[in-house]
């Protein structure tokens, strides 16, 4: 649209364009009071993005306040583009997990390409190198045409991205369940290492200092990117403009290199990346945060399209681009950095000491507002909420044990499950090994990549399973949170903190805020509890197609420290003679089961109970043990229960089998998913001390040099007798097969 | 011996290059930009992996155009190792130092494993502390590895020994015989998909890629010796 075409103050209130923008009549008023008068056009655009729930969090603060955020590693909490935890040395580990769910939705490839760019430079913004990537993914039905489209493409995009810039794809976790079908769920996290001294903010300090803008110019892609999908998609001007943004790796490596070369220039004052809402967010956020103001020259800016607006430049969602403060007069050395790196860097404005936001375009003066108006007065909104009825039927199910008659055929059809079945389709596609640090690679609980220099490593994984989460979001909250330090401890890691990617419905139906409330309020319990503090995160809401809501899903992203690498642990079994242990009894636990999904085809009931002081005392205990060196793998039990668990510790296993009996009911011993489980195995001669550590340890049986997996009850009678190697196809084959 | 990396921008296996030299080497290894011009200070020459100028378009296209890579060639000239790994070996063949070219992976998808490679000849610089027909694992990473070339190249290269490498039971990425690594004639320019620089240490997975530095080493310790 051309300046001349952009509507009027008078247009702006007759037509009501607000609401297009996602502004409330209230939240207009508000901004009418602030300013003194009607916004224009290009002010309107900056209080609709920066007060947007994705930049905001105006319905979600309430609930978020809730997380213990402290802990005496944290360095940084939530507030700034990722957190940081101390790890000892002077190093600490920089990471961050962000949402991408409707650009994915939209553009699979590139939503969840940019989706990995984005939270790429949260991380360097902060000064950190990134070592290391992971992500979450949620899928529908991989039988029909577009959910095997989304998957294929999605993966291919963070593939694509992640390889080409050079960061390793570690990690992850994907679920497959029918409320995904229309809105899949693409969260990725970065984790970066940094050295105490390096740490930056994103603050514009300084009066007088200047602004310049580095990286790939503007052009009007994403626009439209962080609220609202108006009528100005469809105008004549949109008509060959992508609503998602378009990645472009080659450039983000190096605006990465130079960016990280610049955290060494003591010229440098602040650095943020322009994510969500762009230039407008990062400017303000810095002006606001240092307590300043800023005035940028809009002609400065680098542009990728002719004669573009100040509303347009201001809400573009262009990629790869930064926004930092450099000390007055040493411009020229940045513009130097950069030109190495073949990238420009351009002074584009000025901090000032009004705390104001200022806009010039063309001599003339085209915004004018508080910058804290824009950054910290948004609306807070404490929505209702209602326990839904659905939630207390499930509650009061009584659900009969279910039945099973052939247990190796149950086995072999749970393998074969997307969910449960071997991601290496997957992860194949992911250079997992680049920079040479991957120590365990992507399929064990956590991976683990070693901190070069040193003895240590960082093991880190995400989890959540919203099943759970679906029937009981405070227990499912807790679950998500211990499932990810009980990866994490298999690993031979201390858990250290968590960054939460907040996947939900429409905030605004009851049910829906009552979910949230209670999913967070398990989270923040479990993560009191088991002492690993949320450092950040992201909220993603209004995940919904046709009015329903996908599963509650707020993933939980989890670092735990190696103190040395001799503590590192997988999960394959390792050698004949081992004895096998399950830590933790299994109780008839089968709502939200994998069992359930495949016998039933719904899940129903009550989802698995969980007692958080039990879980930490078993996750202290196991990894004492670790430490000691008397375990030779560990693995948790998860979707699926023990009989999966076993399978899956021999898929890797070279040449092994496993022979373990069972005391009590089978179905319940092998399928229930009862939490707070390890399935570990401890050479003969340790097996003394490794009781004595870990008390509730039950010996089960032991690993074979036969490959197969045989369990017998209590009557000696075979319950399951399968070859290893037919067990790998199910569950190697799997995905393969569905997408052919 | 001294080492040079070359760092294209867009190069992200540099470091891990670099310290494969420095940590399991243990040699003098630095960092060369693809706008430097002489070469003249190192024993041998290291081509990277990674996704130089972005790979937008075909792999190395750009990159055999940098001011550094008439200084890759007078090296290769003048006898000196030089080995380009993945998109280090994609630019040795747009460049020419190397016969044939690379086309997308069979499956066209990137694919990331350890694989199995069969050391065909040990009777070169990079080669010679392996036995010929021994089987080594060493991963690939790349979406385009599919080395292809004519008829009468394969054959010339089979007359002359050139194939180095070829995979083990399954072809990955579906090139011509199998092949993973091919020599020139003189037998001091190696292109290779696979990355030994990522197979150096068994913390890693394994460390089968290391004595191809370390032949590159004794063969220049040998001609040291004897021209000094």
């Amino acid at each position: 649209m051309s300046l001349l075409l952009e509507p009027n103050t008078s247009d702006i209130k007759d037509q009501q364009l607000y609401l297009q923008m996602g502004l409330s009549e209230q939240e207009f008023l508000k901004v009418e009071e602030i300013l003194g008068r009607t916004p224009n056009y290009t002010e309107l655009g900056l209080f609709s993005v920066m007060w947007s729930e994705h930049c905001s969090y105006k319905t979600s603060k309430p609930v978020l306040k809730k997380f213990p955020t402290e802990g005496k590693r944290v360095i940084q909490g939530p507030g700034e583009g990722a957190g940081i935890v101390d790890i000892d040395d002077e190093q600490a580990v920089v990471f961050k997990i962000e949402s991408h769910n409707h650009p994915s939705a939209i553009e699979p490839y590139q939503g969840a390409a940019t989706g990995v760019g984005g939270i790429i430079r949260d991380v360097f913004s902060m000064g950190a190198r990134p070592i290391a990537l992971l992500n979450s993914l949620r899928f529908g039905n991989l039988n029909t045409p577009r959910g095997k489209y989304l998957f294929e493409e999605v993966v291919a995009g963070i593939a694509g991205y992640g390889n080409c810039i050079g960061i390793p794809t570690v990690g992850g976790e994907i679920q497959f369940d029918d409320c995904y079908q229309g809105n899949p769920l693409v969260n990725a996290m970065c984790v970066g290492l940094i050295n105490h001294e390096d740490i930056q903010k994103g603050q514009a300090k300084g009066i007088g200092n200047t602004v310049m803008y580095v990286g790939a110019a503007t052009g009007s892609d994403g626009i439209h990117g962080a609220t609202f999908a108006s009528d100005e998609l469809t105008e004549e001007s949109a008509e060959d403009r992508p609503a998602v943004q378009v990645g472009d790796p080659f450039m983000e490596k190096l605006l990465l290199e130079a960016c990280l070369e610049l955290i060494q220039s003591d010229a440098l004052v602040g650095i943020q990346d322009m994510g969500a809402a762009g230039l407008t967010s990062s400017a303000s956020e810095m002006a606001s945060k240092a307590g300043t103001g800023i005035e940028l020259n809009l002609d400065e800016v680098p542009q990728r399209e002719l004669n573009m607006t100040p509303y347009e430049m201001m809400l573009s969602e262009s990629q790869e681009r930064m926004l930092v403060v450099i000390q007055k007069g040493r411009e020229q050395e940045i513009i130097d950095l950069f030109k190495k790196y073949d990238l420009e860097a351009k002074s584009v404005g000025t901090v000032t000491d009004d705390q104001r936001f200022r806009l010039y375009h063309k001599g003339e003066l085209v915004a004018d507002v508080p910058v804290d108006a824009l950054a910290e007065d948004a609306p807070v909104y404490h929505l209702p909420s209602k326990e839904p009825e659905m939630y207390r039927n499930m509650q009061n199910m009584e659900l009969p044990l279910p039945e099973v008659t052939n247990y190796k055929e149950t086995l072999l059809n749970i393998l074969k499950q997307p969910t449960i079945a071997s991601k290496e389709w997957v992860f194949d596609q992911y250079d997992y090994m680049v920079r040479t640090n991957t120590v365990v690679a992507p399929g064990s609980d956590a991976a683990v990549l070693r901190i070069r220099g040193t003895n240590k490593a960082l093991a880190m994984t995400t989890d959540c399973n919203s099943r759970y989460l679906y029937l009981d979001p405070e227990e499912g909250g807790k679950i998500a949170v211990a499932e990810a330090a009980r990866n994490i401890v298999c690993s031979g890691a201390e858990p250290l903190a968590i960054t939460d990617g907040i996947n939900f419905g429409n905030p605004e139906k009851p049910e829906v805020f009552w979910q949230l409330e209670k999913a967070t309020d398990g989270m923040s319990e479990a993560c009191s509890v088991l002492s690993t503090p949320v450092i950040g995160g992201n909220v993603s809401l209004y995940n919904e197609t046709k009015g329903k809501a996908v599963f509650p899903t707020p993933v939980v992203g989890m670092v735990g420290l190696v103190h040395d690498l001799a503590h590192v642990t997988t999960q394959s079994f390792k050698q004949a003679g081992d004895l096998v242990y399950v830590i933790g009894e299994s109780k008839p636990e089968f709502g939200g089961s994998e069992l359930q999904n495949l016998l039933d085809g719904e899940y129903k009931g009550k989802a698995p109970a969980i007692d958080l002081d039990v879980e930490m005392k078993r996750q202290k205990g196991l990894l004492q043990a670790i430490q000691s060196q008397l375990v030779s793998s560990a693995h948790d039990l998860s979707e699926g229960g023990l009989a999966v668990a076993l399978a899956e510790c021999l898929m890797d296993a070279e040449a092994l089998g496993v022979n373990v009996s069972i005391e009590s009911d089978a179905v319940t011993e092998l399928f229930s998913e009862t939490q707070s489980r390890f399935l570990v195995t401890v050479k003969p001669d340790k097996k003394e001390e490794f009781e004595r550590i870990v008390a509730d340890a039950e010996l089960i049986g032991e690993v074979t040099s036969t490959e197969e997996m045989i369990v017998s009850d209590r009557e000696e009678n075979t319950v399951i007798h399968a070859g290893v190697k037919e067990l790998r196809t199910a569950w190697k084959g799997a995905i393969p097969c569905l997408l052919k | 011996m001294k080492f040079a990396v070359i760092v294209f921008p867009g190069s992200n296996c540099d470091i891990d290059m670099y310290h494969a030299i420095q940590d399991e080497l243990g040699e003098e290894v630095s960092y060369v930009s693809h706008t430097d011009t002489d070469l003249s200070a190192f024993d041998g020459v290291l081509l990277p992996g990674g996704f130089s100028h972005g790979d937008y378009l075909r792999s190395g296209a750009i990159a055999r155009f940098a001011p550094i890579m008439t200084a890759v060639k007078e090296a290769a000239q003048s006898g000196k190792p030089v080995l380009g790994v993945c998109n280090g070996f994609q630019i040795l063949l747009e460049t020419g130092l190397l016969p044939g070219a690379m086309k997308q992976n069979r499956d066209l998808k990137f694919m990331c494993r350890p694989t199995k490679l069969r050391v065909e000849t040990n009777h070169t610089m990079f080669t010679s502390l392996y036995e010929v027909g021994e089987q080594i694992t060493i991963p690939i990473a790349h979406g385009e590895g599919n080395y292809d070339c004519d008829e009468q190249t394969l054959q010339a290269m089979k007359q002359h020994n050139q194939i180095v490498f070829r995979y083990v039971g399954d072809n990955p990425n579906g090139s011509k015989d199998d092949i993973a690594g091919v020599i020139n004639k003189q037998g001091n320019v190696l292109g290779m998909m696979p990355h030994p620089e990522r197979a150096v240490s068994n913390l890693l997975g394994s460390e089968d890629g290391l004595r191809l530095f370390q032949s590159i080493l004794k063969h220049w310790r040998e001609k040291h010796v004897i021209t000094s």
